[in-house]
């Protein structure tokens, strides 16, 4: 066996060991279960939210896009950014109606503003929907990462199938306390192996980072600015993605749902402000996809670029380390992903849907069950349907954005009705439907995504407007 | 609407204007400063401005305004 097999395997369990442990003497209720009895401080929010943003697609699509489409990535440097100052204004009132209310889960937010168990079943069913693709891509990422990490000694199904199972059951054990607790691990090996190889490799290389941009801008002078390699990735579509994503972030069921966790409105403030430094370390996966592309052109899948090059660079037990950092970055958003799935089916598609007198311990013995149903899901379409990175996840990203007026004039628009909200949402998931599969992506340089949501948001305000006021809060 | 959330509405769009709106007037690699093409240094620069940018969001409204209950 050789020592980057250990090394990943070692990991993987310890980390799932410690996210079972994370949950041990709690009794687990619907409250301790999805959003940990709401007494999350700054660090463990800190920790949960790092959590999430910083996926496979960090190690991979980013430095995947600087290797084959150039200036285009910078939007994953900069939506992060807008996410958390948009963030700093709305989940403070997202939070406090949650306590209010007792809230657990995105869907349940419209079920109590809006008063429609309809809305509140669609919402649950559409986020669910968009939450497999994003499941699926953590899981090929992870493959691909063990693969490369083991020199092709493991095979990335078997891979799949095990973390995957581990994560199953610290999600089983601990709910959301689990992730947070393995999210510490994942967070210290992501920014070692990010900052060793994103400054290690242009000074192998070239000496500096400076002088790699000089080599790059030498040879290849429009890669570095708009639409770079691309053909239609201008300046206007990284304005328009960055809104979509920016806005749309908070709106996937999963980060909604750990907003709740938090102890205090403030805890959320707080976190809004010190998050945009995470989004550093993003800049030096870029420069490993520069670096790259230098180095080892002509590759034909730029999401190979960060683990070839690292092959490349470093001895073989240095590749366990950013295997096993690969698979903790799988497991943490997919174990999060999977936890809200399970709840917002239980809770908001079977009690809201279809069994109203379901008692709370039921909901969560259906939840637990519910964890293996996706993970099961989620195997299965990862080694039988896979497909290509981040076009999957700009597609569920169009998709989950177009939550944003439900929540956002929920919270601050009294006017908003459930007639509003229905029509918007559903215009909004129609036209991305329509704009995307049809292959109109960019829409006149523009994110397809964001004309949709721009749709979205106009149809929502004039329905309102036209139908009778609703009660809104209190 | 208090005046504290007015003062940091404002300050809160000024990510929103130099990291999105800003871009087609910033999309050039000429001047090169610290290492970094000019769009690249354009955004780690207000990236790394934005948590200051919030924190000053921040201690505005707990001045001007009036604590609410569950604040603490």
């Amino acid at each position: 066996m050789n020592p980057a097999l250990i090394i990943i395997f070692a990991v993987i369990i310890f980390s799932s060991l410690l996210g079972i442990y994370a949950g041990r003497r709690v009794k687990m209720n619907l409250e301790e279960w999805a959003v940990g009895g709401r007494r999350f401080g700054v660090i463990l929010i800190w920790l949960l939210m790092a959590g999430e943003i910083y996926t496979t697609f960090t190690f991979l699509g980013a430095s995947g896009w600087a290797y084959s489409k150039g200036a285009p990535t910078f939007y994953i440097l900069i939506y992060g950014t807008l996410a958390y100052t948009f963030s700093f204004f709305i989940l403070p009132l997202l939070w406090k109606v949650g306590k209010k209310y007792g809230l657990h889960t995105q869907p349940d937010f419209f079920i109590k503003r809006y008063d429609s168990r309809t809305l509140g079943v669609l919402v649950a069913l559409i986020g669910v929907i968009f939450i497999v693709p994003y499941l699926q891509l953590q899981l090929k990422g992870l493959g691909m990462i063990v693969e490369e990490a083991s020199n092709r000694t493991i095979d990335p199904r078997l891979a799949m199938v095990i973390s995957f199972v581990l994560t199953c059951a610290f999600v089983y054990t601990s709910g959301i306390r689990g992730t947070a607790w393995v999210s510490i691990i994942k967070d210290i090996m992501m920014i070692l192996a990010v900052g060793i190889v994103g400054i290690g490799v242009p000074y192998i290389y070239f000496g500096g980072f400076g002088k790699m941009f000089k080599a790059l801008i030498a040879q290849k002078p429009h890669h570095l600015i708009f639409p770079g390699a691309t053909s239609n990735m201008d300046a206007l579509w990284v304005m328009s993605t960055v809104l979509l994503t920016g806005l749309g972030f908070y709106m996937w069921p999963h980060i909604i749902g750990s907003v709740f966790s938090a102890k205090s409105a403030k805890t959320i403030k707080r976190n809004a402000v010190i998050m945009p430094f995470y989004q550093v370390p993003i800049l030096l996966v870029f420069m490993v996809g520069f670096t790259a592309l230098l180095v080892i052109p002509g590759l034909k899948d730029g999401d190979f670029a960060f683990l070839a090059l690292v092959n490349k660079t470093y001895p073989s037990w240095f590749m366990g380390f950013i295997g096993a950092a690969g698979a903790v970055t799988a497991m943490v958003p997919s174990s999060i992903l999977i936890l809200f799935a399970s709840t917002v089916l239980a809770k908001n598609v079977y009690k809201a849907g279809f069994n109203p007198n379901a008692s709370e311990e039921k909901v969560v013995r259906l939840s637990r069950f519910l964890v293996f149903v996706m993970t099961f899901m989620a195997l299965i379409f990862a080694i039988f349907f896979p497909s290509a990175l981040v076009n999957l996840l700009l597609i569920g990203y169009d998709g989950i954005s177009q939550f944003f007026p439900g929540v956002v004039l929920g919270l601050v628009w009294k006017r908003v009705t459930r007639t509003g909200v229905l029509g918007g949402l559903l215009t909004g998931i129609g036209l991305v439907i329509l704009l995307v599969f049809g292959g109109h992506d960019p829409f006149f340089g523009l994110n397809a995504g964001f004309v949709a949501l721009s749709v979205n948001t106009v149809v929502t305000v004039v329905m309102s407007l036209l139908t009778k006021p609703q009660k809104s809060w209190e | 609407m208090q005046k504290g959330t007015k003062y940091a509405l404002m300050l809160g769009a000024i990510p929103f204007i130099t990291l999105a709106f800003a871009l087609p007037l910033v999309n050039r690699i000429e001047p090169i400063i610290l290492g970094l093409p000019f769009i690249l240094f354009w955004i780690i620069s207000w990236v790394v401005l934005t948590p200051f940018i919030l924190l000053t969001a921040y201690l505005l409204e707990k001045r001007y305004n009036t604590p609410e209950e569950g604040d603490e």
